[in-house]
C-alpha cells in the first residue's frame, strides 16, 4: 500500500453509493455517496437533521443502510458490528471521546489489540513502550500509565488519535472534535491532523465551524435533509457558498404561523450572566410573540433558558414580568410567576414517566385541581381531558402510563401539563426534536394559537425552517452571547447561519 | 391535502374498570397469601384460633409495621432509611435518661416522640439540605444514634418505668384489642389518606419515578424530602415508645436489626425498592402476613434461626412469583 498518493488525482479509499436509510416517519439518508480520499482531509458540512450522524453510525457499524453500497479500494464491504468497521480500519472520534475513564492511556490505545506474549497473556512491557513511542511521535505530553480521567478532553482526543494510530486505521472520522477544546488545543489537533494526512490516512471532518473547515479540509460535501447536494475541493468553493448549499431547501414545508401584532412588553432581560455558560443577555418579549432563539449547539441558548425557569442560577442581571422582578428562585416560583418550560430532554426532565396521563397533566396544578390539599381525581381527569382533547392527543385511556406513548404525544402531555397552569410565557425548548412529522405540525400550529391568544412563546430551535417558519423575531446566540437579533421581514436563512457560526463579512 | 372532517375521538378516563385493576392488584395476591398462612396456621396448631392468642401475635409486629407505613413513603420517593431501628434507640434512652428526674407517662411519651422527630430532621437535612445519598447517610446516623446510646449505657439499663407508661405497650382497649394495633390501624388509615389522597403523596410518587421531570414541574422535592424524613423519624419514636413501655426496660442493643425486617415488610408489601410504585394496603397486609408466620412458626415451636430463613425465603418467593408467572404466559403464547 502506497503511504502517499502518487498521482495527483488519487483514487478514493472508501466510497458511498445511493446509501439510504430510514426510520420510522423520517428518511435520515436518500441515495447519498461520498468519497474519502487517502492523505486528504473531506469536510461534511449540513445542517443538524442532515443526515450527519446517521452517516458516520453507518460507518461505524451501529446502523445498517437499508439499502446501497460501501466500497473499500472498489471491493464491496459490509459492517455488521462496530467490531466489523474496526477490522476494516476505520475508526471515529468524538465530540466526547468514548474511551475507558478508569483505564490507564496505554490499555485505551491498545483496548482489543494488545502485544501478547507468546502464551498469550498481555505483553505490559512492549504496551506500554508502544504507547510511548506512539504518544512521544505525536509530540503528546502524556504519560502512559495515567489513567484516563485525569487528562484535559484535548489530551483524550490525543489519546484517541493514538489509538487511530495503533490499529493502523485508514479511515478517521472526526465528528466535531473542536467542540470542547479551546484556541490553542484545535491548533495542536490540527497539527496532528496534518501528521494523520502525511501517514495517508482518510480524513472525515465533520464540523459547524466554517473557519476550521477551510483551516484543514481538502474536499467537501454538503448534506441537506438528507441528500448529498454537492461536493468538490476546498479551494473552488466560498464560505458564502457552502451556506447557500447548506440551506437551500428543496422543499418548502408550510408552517402555520398567524400574522399577529404583537402587544405590549411582557418580559424583560436585561444583563443576564452566568460565571461561564452565557453572558449579558438583554431582551424583550412582547404579548402574542413568538421568539425564536437560533445558534450552534453549546451556544448557551438551553442554559440561558433554564436560568428564566429557575434552575441555572446566574451571578448578574435582571428579569421583570410585568414590571415586576422575576428572577425565578427555582422552577416552583417560576411556575408560580407564570413563567413555564418545555426542556428538550423530554424522558429525563419532561414527562414524569410511570405516573399515569392525567396524573402528569395536573402534576403543576394539583393547588386548582385539590380540596384543601386533598386530591380531587374527577377534577384532574377533567382538566387532563380538556387539555389533551385541544392537543389532538392519541392515547388509549387518561391513566395510561405516559411513558407508553409515542415521543410526539409525550411532547403533547408535556405542553398540556404547563397550558393547564395558564403561564404568561412559555418557553420552549427544541419542542419538535425527534417526534414525527404529524406530531410536529400538531406542536407547530398549537404554538401559533397559543401566541394569537395572546401567550409570550419563546422558542430554542437548532432547526432553521423551523426557526423561520414559526418565529415572529430571532435572536441568535454565539458562544455564550447575544449575536444579532432579526425581525420576520428580514429574516434570511444565510444570515442565521453566518452569524450563529460567526462568519464576518462577505455579503450572502 | 383532502380536509379531514374533525371527529371528537373521547379518550376514555381509565382502561378497565377500577373493580377489575384491584382484581388483578399485588395487594389481592397478598391477600389470597395470607387467608393460605391463616389456615395453615388454624389446621397446624390447636392454639392458634384462640382470640387471646392471635391478639398476642399482633404484638410482635405492629412496632415494625408503624415504622413500615413512614418507610413505605421514603421507599417510594426513591430514598431509603436505615437509621429507624437506632433512632429507636436512642428515643428510648432519651426517655431513660428523663426517667432518672422523675418523668411521667406523658412526659416521657412525649420526650421519645420529640428525639424521634429531631433524628429524622437531621436526616433531612443531610440528605435534601446537602443533597448526600439517603443510603449513605443512615447508615452513617444509624451507627451514630446507637453510638450514642451505648455510651449513656454502657452494658447498663433503665428500668423502672412507671405503671401508666407501661400501659403504652401492654394496655388493652377492649378485651383483646390492644392499644398497640388500634394505634398501628389508625395511622394507617392516615398514612393511607397522605400517600393516596393527598397532593403530598403524588409529589412523593412524582419524585420517586422521575425527581428531574418533578422538579422541572415545579415540585419542591427537598422540602418533600426533608417531610419524609421526619416522618420516618416521628414513627420510630413511637414505636419507641411503645417497644420501650412493653419491655419495661431500655438497653443499648434495643431493636436491633429492625431496619432490615421493616424494609422487608415494605418490600413485600409491593413497594419497588427502586421507587415510584406501591401502596399503604400492600404495607398493611404484608406486615400482618409476617406476623402470622412468626406466631405460627412460634407456635410450632420453630427456633428464631429457621423463622428468619422463612421469612427470607418467603420474600424471594413472593417477588419473583410474577416474574415466573409472566415467563410462563410469554412461553404459552409462543
Amino acid at each position: 500500500m502506497p503511504r502517499a498518493p502518487d498521482s495527483a488525482v488519487p483514487r478514493p479509499c472508501l466510497s458511498l453509493r445511493d446509501v439510504s436509510k430510514s426510520f420510522p416517519g423520517v428518511r435520515a439518508l436518500n441515495r447519498i455517496g461520498l468519497e474519502l480520499h487517502p492523505g486528504q482531509v473531506t469536510a461534511l458540512v449540513g445542517e443538524n437533521g442532515a443526515g450527519k450522524s446517521t452517516l458516520v453510525k453507518i460507518l461505524t457499524g451501529i446502523y445498517q443502510p437499508d439499502e446501497g453500497a460501501i466500497e473499500l479500494d472498489g471491493a464491496p464491504i459490509s459492517l455488521p458490528t462496530a467490531h466489523a468497521a474496526l477490522d476494516q480500519g476505520i475508526t471515529a472520534i468524538h465530540q466526547e471521546t468514548v474511551l475507558f475513564d478508569e483505564l490507564s492511556v496505554a490499555e485505551n490505545i491498545f483496548l482489543g489489540h494488545a502485544p501478547r506474549t507468546r502464551i498469550g497473556l498481555i505483553d505490559w512491557r512492549r504496551l506500554r513502550a508502544e504507547a510511548s513511542s506512539l504518544l512521544q511521535a505525536m509530540g503528546a505530553p502524556i504519560h502512559p500509565d495515567m489513567r484516563l480521567k485525569d487528562l484535559s478532553i484535548a489530551n483524550k482526543h490525543l489519546v484517541a488519535v493514538a489509538r487511530a494510530l495503533s490499529i493502523e486505521a485508514r479511515i478517521v472520522i472526526m465528528d466535531e472534535p473542536t467542540a470542547a477544546l479551546s484556541h490553542k488545543e484545535i491548533e495542536e489537533l490540527f497539527v496532528l491532523i496534518d501528521m494523520l494526512k502525511q501517514d495517508g490516512k482518510a480524513i472525515l471532518f465533520i464540523s459547524h465551524k466554517f473557519d476550521e473547515i477551510f483551516r484543514v479540509a481538502d474536499r467537501y460535501t454538503v448534506f441537506r435533509d438528507g441528500e448529498m447536494v454537492a461536493s468538490g475541493m476546498m479551494r473552488d468553493t466560498s464560505q458564502a457558498e457552502l451556506v447557500r448549499m447548506m440551506v437551500g431547501r428543496s422543499v418548502e414545508h408550510v408552517f402555520p404561523k398567524q400574522d399577529v401584532t404583537p402587544g405590549e412588553t411582557v418580559l424583560t432581560v436585561k444583563g443576564l450572566t452566568h460565571p461561564t455558560e452565557f453572558e449579558d443577555i438583554s431582551f424583550d418579549l412582547r404579548r402574542g410573540e413568538i421568539l425564536g432563539f437560533y445558534g450552534l449547539v453549546g451556544a448557551g441558548r438551553t442554559e440561558t433558558m433554564q436560568a428564566l425557569f429557575g434552575i441555572t442560577r446566574t451571578s448578574a442581571g435582571t428579569v421583570t414580568l410585568d414590571g415586576k422582578p422575576a428572577l425565578a428562585k427555582n422552577p416552583a416560583h417560576a411556575v408560580d410567576m407564570g413563567i413555564v418550560y418545555v426542556p428538550e430532554d423530554r424522558g429525563r426532565q419532561g414527562a414524569v414517566i410511570g405516573l399515569p396521563i392525567f396524573q402528569n397533566i395536573s402534576l403543576p396544578s394539583l393547588r386548582n385541581t385539590s380540596r384543601a390539599g386533598f386530591l380531587h381525581i374527577a377534577n384532574e381527569l377533567a382538566l387532563a381531558r380538556k387539555y389533551s382533547e385541544r392537543l389532538d392527543l392519541r392515547a388509549a385511556a387518561l391513566d395510561q402510563d405516559v411513558g407508553t406513548l409515542s415521543g410526539g404525544n409525550q411532547q403533547k402531555v408535556v405542553i398540556g401539563k404547563w397550558l393547564a397552569t395558564r403561564p404568561r410565557v412559555i418557553i420552549l425548548d427544541e419542542p419538535t426534536k425527534g417526534i414525527d412529522i404529524g406530531s410536529k405540525a400538531a406542536v407547530h400550529a398549537f404554538m401559533s394559537e397559543l401566541a394569537a391568544e395572546g401567550l409570550c412563546v419563546i422558542m430554542v430551535s437548532s432547526e432553521l425552517p423551523e426557526i423561520m417558519g414559526m418565529s415572529d423575531r430571532v435572536i441568535v446566540m454565539r458562544e455564550g452571547r447575544i449575536a444579532g437579533e432579526f425581525d420576520r421581514s428580514g429574516l434570511n436563512a444565510e444570515t442565521l447561519v453566518r452569524t450563529a457560526a460567526g462568519i464576518e463579512g462577505e455579503a450572502a | 391535502m383532502t380536509q379531514i372532517p374533525h371527529i371528537s375521538r373521547a379518550i376514555p378516563d381509565r382502561l378497565e374498570s377500577p373493580l377489575a385493576t384491584a382484581l388483578k392488584s399485588w395487594e389481592m395476591l397478598l391477600i389470597v397469601v395470607a387467608i393460605a398462612i391463616f389456615i395453615a396456621n388454624s389446621l397446624a396448631s390447636p392454639y392458634f384460633l384462640n382470640p387471646w392468642s392471635l391478639s398476642d401475635a399482633t404484638f410482635n409486629f405492629t412496632e415494625k409495621a408503624i415504622i413500615a407505613l413512614a418507610m413505605a413513603m421514603v421507599i417510594i420517593s426513591g430514598e431509603i432509611d436505615l437509621s429507624v431501628a437506632s433512632i429507636i434507640a436512642l428515643a428510648s434512652t432519651a426517655m431513660g435518661f428523663a426517667l432518672q428526674f422523675g418523668a411521667d407517662a406523658p412526659t416521657l411519651a412525649a420526650i421519645g416522640i420529640l428525639v424521634g422527630i429531631a433524628c429524622g430532621a437531621f436526616n433531612g437535612l443531610l440528605v435534601s439540605g446537602l443533597g448526600l445519598p439517603s443510603i449513605v447517610v443512615t447508615i452513617g446516623t444509624m451507627s451514630l444514634f446507637r453510638g450514642i446510646s451505648y455510651i449513656v449505657l454502657g452494658d447498663q439499663a433503665f428500668r423502672g418505668y412507671p405503671r401508666d407508661f407501661a400501659w403504652f405497650g401492654q394496655g388493652y382497649v377492649w378485651w383483646v384489642v390492644s392499644f398497640e394495633i388500634v394505634l398501628f390501624l389508625a395511622l394507617a388509615i392516615v398514612f393511607y389518606v397522605l400517600l393516596h389522597r393527598t397532593n403530598f403523596g403524588r409529589a412523593v410518587f412524582a419524585i420517586g419515578n422521575n425527581p428531574l421531570a418533578a422538579q422541572f414541574s415545579g415540585i419542591r422535592i427537598r422540602r418533600v424530602k426533608f417531610v419524609l424524613f421526619v416522618l420516618t423519624g416521628l414513627t420510630a419514636g413511637i414505636a419507641s415508645v411503645l417497644l420501650t413501655a412493653r419491655l419495661g426496660s431500655t438497653r443499648p442493643s434495643i431493636a436491633s436489626g429492625w431496619e432490615l425486617e421493616i424494609v422487608t415488610m415494605v418490600v413485600l408489601g409491593g413497594v419497588s425498592i427502586l421507587g415510584g410504585s406501591g401502596s399503604i394496603a400492600g404495607v398493611v397486609i404484608a406486615a400482618f402476613i409476617m406476623g402470622l408466620v412468626t406466631f405460627g412458626l412460634g407456635l410450632l415451636n420453630v427456633p428464631g434461626i429457621v423463622m428468619s430463613i422463612f421469612v427470607g425465603v418467603m420474600l424471594i418467593v413472593v417477588i419473583a412469583l410474577p416474574v415466573v408467572a409472566r415467563r410462563l404466559r410469554e412461553r404459552r403464547a409462543v
